[in-house]
């Protein structure tokens, strides 16, 4: 009945924007690759739409796809909801790239958004969040609470995104280990919480006493929980699922900028872009440190604070890089394309890299 | 030593689940019915299972809420096929897109809440025996059951009476109605069974394997488990093996990745398909035993002639 209420509105509604009437409202929609109910990546996207629906109430529609494939079905989503009249769609995902390069291409006067990818158009903006410094001050305090030196790491895909967090990671521990060790389990897999749970039991049974995940679920967390081991969260602050095991968590907080770029279409200012934002503005937040000396929790905030203010780069020059090759100049920080294009390991990571 | 232990402990946490959901429907399919909404109807098991535990607080009540759950969608499943002699591959499709979608609409308050887990039952001087006592006598109650429940399934299927008649009616459903047995009856029976193992695997993954609710969290393993009975031809000590065999060799991906060995990981992954495929390919090769074994009415609606 209610759905019939409100079809009838919307066609009452219609007749009245026919008739001349006021501004259209903006429709934002979101395609997820994982569930919104993952608590992770997907979780914290669609937190950010609701605060988009907060904070733009009655001007902006919003909408969402979840579950949807990185493939074909991508390409079918996202036409499907610029067919569906979608003002500005978000598609939050690396492996949405090529799909929403090409709708984009088909649909002119939609403005779409990709996040963590690198092709761009005049409809097609980029967006991303550099999750790598969080992993930096995560590798500064695995290295300092763990007994063994060894980190178990749980990761998805080979992709630079993934493969500059391991790094990140890598470099921060070695300032306080220089013979940290990390062992590195690739599940293949972005959300598989069984999967997840069984890399980290087998990377617990083989030395590891902190677990570190680029993956989604809360998994590999509580059996850190169950075992008596250390970890961190990902994406959202994970702290319920593991009270006496997570030390922080590198938190997503997409809202600030869905806002803002909504409001942007709503204004008719939209431009194509590419932000890459972090710490500083607040797009990486680092969950409150717990389960730790007070002395480690004070170097990390520290740590955190010269990454806010620009004073550390984690990619400063030079670094030397699996091979033996060094890269960088002494003193200056990697260019952003050299990250977002990153396919080679940091010295010290015992793994050889999925090509 | 400590290390075999651990990752033996980690195989049949991952085998569980696939175990349970496989073995109930090695039983449907031995009664000739196909369901292929085992994934559906784990996935209910799981929400369903988290659900009632966290409300209730005791995850005893959470694991039978995950096989009344699996049993209530198996149900529509028989009386859709079996009553309305729907089509059972499109019936058993649709099973699983609906457990899919009603469980993440259910489960939806559920997400981010941490579980109760179903404890360990250790016994006392069993479990001290060196090596295999912590293996074999500290596990949780659903692993206990599914140790049982293959044992059970197949001295039933292959011992007792009501297997012959299960069998009957999956090889020649006219012949068993000739001689009197009420082979829709014997059907509702034994997909409401399915029902109940796969509601139970379900059950496991969000009681015991990660204790938590998170939408899909089954994560196709209903579809495993569905492979596993074909290709372990109907034999439910099989499938159990089979099961153990997948997990296996998962976990031992796992573990050469983590040894830094540089043996490519997208290999890896796929190996438990291709492993556990060959296997069971092998001790199956004999031509007329798998015969043998295919029910010869699976996937065929009965219809009495009168």
């Amino acid at each position: 009945m209610n759905k019939l209420l409100s079809i009838a509105a919307a066609a009452a509604l219609a007749v009245a924007l026919s008739a001349g009437a006021a501004a259209a409202k903006v429709k934002a929609c979101w395609i997820y690759v994982g569930p919104v109910g993952d608590f992770g990546y997907s979780f914290q996207h669609d937190q950010g739409r609701l605060a988009v629906e907060k904070a733009l109430g009655d001007q902006v529609e919003t909408a969402f796809v979840e579950n949807v494939p990185e493939g074909p079905d991508t390409e079918r989503t996202l036409e499907r909801l610029a067919r569906e009249g979608c003002n500005v769609i978000f598609a939050t995902s690396f492996g949405f790239m090529d799909a929403a390069v090409k709708v984009a291409k088909k649909f002119p006067d939609v403005k779409f958004e990709h996040a963590t990818g690198y092709k761009s158009a005049e409809n097609l903006a980029i967006y991303n969040a550099r999750f790598y410094e969080g992993r930096y001050v995560v590798g500064q305090i695995a290295a300092k609470m763990s007994k063994a030196g060894v980190a178990g790491y749980i990761v998805s895909f080979p992709i630079p995104e993934v493969v500059m967090g391991i790094n990140a990671f890598m470099l921060g521990a070695q300032t306080v280990n220089p013979d940290f060790k990390i062992r590195i389990i690739w599940v293949n897999s972005w959300y598989d919480p069984g999967k997840e749970a069984d890399a980290a039991k087998v990377l617990f049974s083989q030395g590891a006493d902190i677990i570190v995940q680029h993956t989604d679920s809360t998994a590999p967390l509580q059996v850190a929980q169950e075992q008596g081991k250390l970890g961190f969260g990902q994406s959202s602050d994970m702290i319920k699922f593991a009270p006496k095991s997570q030390l922080t968590a590198i938190v997503d907080d997409w809202g600030p900028y869905y806002v803002r770029r909504v409001k942007e279409v709503i204004d008719g200012t939209w431009k194509t872009q590419s932000t890459w934002e972090g710490m500083k503005e607040g797009l990486v937040v680092l969950a409150p440190f717990t389960n730790m000396p007070d002395d480690v929790a004070k170097a990390a905030a520290e740590t955190a604070e010269k990454i806010k203010t620009g004073a550390l780069h984690p990619f400063t020059g030079p670094i030397t890089r699996q091979d033996g090759t060094v890269v960088g100049e002494a003193g200056k920080s990697l260019p952003d394309t050299d990250l977002l294009s990153m396919n080679w390991y940091v010295k010290g990571v015992d793994d050889k890299l999925p090509q | 030593m400590d290390v075999l232990q651990a990752l033996i402990l980690t195989v049949i946490t991952a085998a569980t689940p696939l175990l349970l959901a496989g073995v109930g429907e090695a039983v449907v399919e031995r009664s000739g019915v196909l369901n292929l909404g085992v994934e559906g109807m784990m996935v209910m098991g799981a929400v369903s299972g988290f659900g009632a535990a966290y409300l209730s607080g005791s995850p005893y009540l959470g694991v039978i809420a995950s096989i009344l759950a699996g049993m209530a969608l198996a149900l529509l499943f028989a009386i859709l096929t079996q009553t309305f002699l729907a089509n059972q591959v499109a019936a058993g499709l649709a099973l699983t897109l609906l457990g899919l979608g009603l469980s993440g609409l259910i489960g939806e308050s559920f997400v981010g809440l941490p579980g109760t887990k179903v404890e360990k039952l250790v016994f006392p001087v069993l479990s001290d025996m060196p090596f295999i006592g912590r293996i074999l006598f500290a596990q949780d109650l659903i692993v206990y059951l599914s140790f049982l429940l293959t044992a059970v399934v197949s001295y039933t299927l292959f011992r007792t009476r009501i297997g012959l008649i299960i069998r009957a009616v999956g090889n020649n459903h006219h012949s068993a109605h000739a001689l009197g047995y009420g082979v829709i009856a014997v059907r509702y029976l034994c997909i409401l069974f399915g029902g109940a193992c796969a509601g139970l695997a379900g059950g496991y993954l969000s009681l015991a394997y990660t204790p938590q609710w998170i939408e899909n969290m089954t994560a196709g393993r209903g579809w495993i488990a569905l492979a596993l009975v074909v290709f372990a031809s109907w034999l439910p000590w099989r499938v159990a093996m089979g099961a153990y065999l997948f997990g296996a060799v998962t976990i031992l991906g796992f573990f050469v990745q983590g040894m830094g060995w540089g043996i490519p990981s997208q290999f890896l992954s796929s190996l438990p398909y291709i492993v556990t495929i060959i296997a069971l390919v092998i001790i199956s090769a004999s031509r007329t035993v798998s015969r043998a074994n295919a029910p010869a009415c699976l996937g065929q609606s009965f219809v009495p002639d009168r």
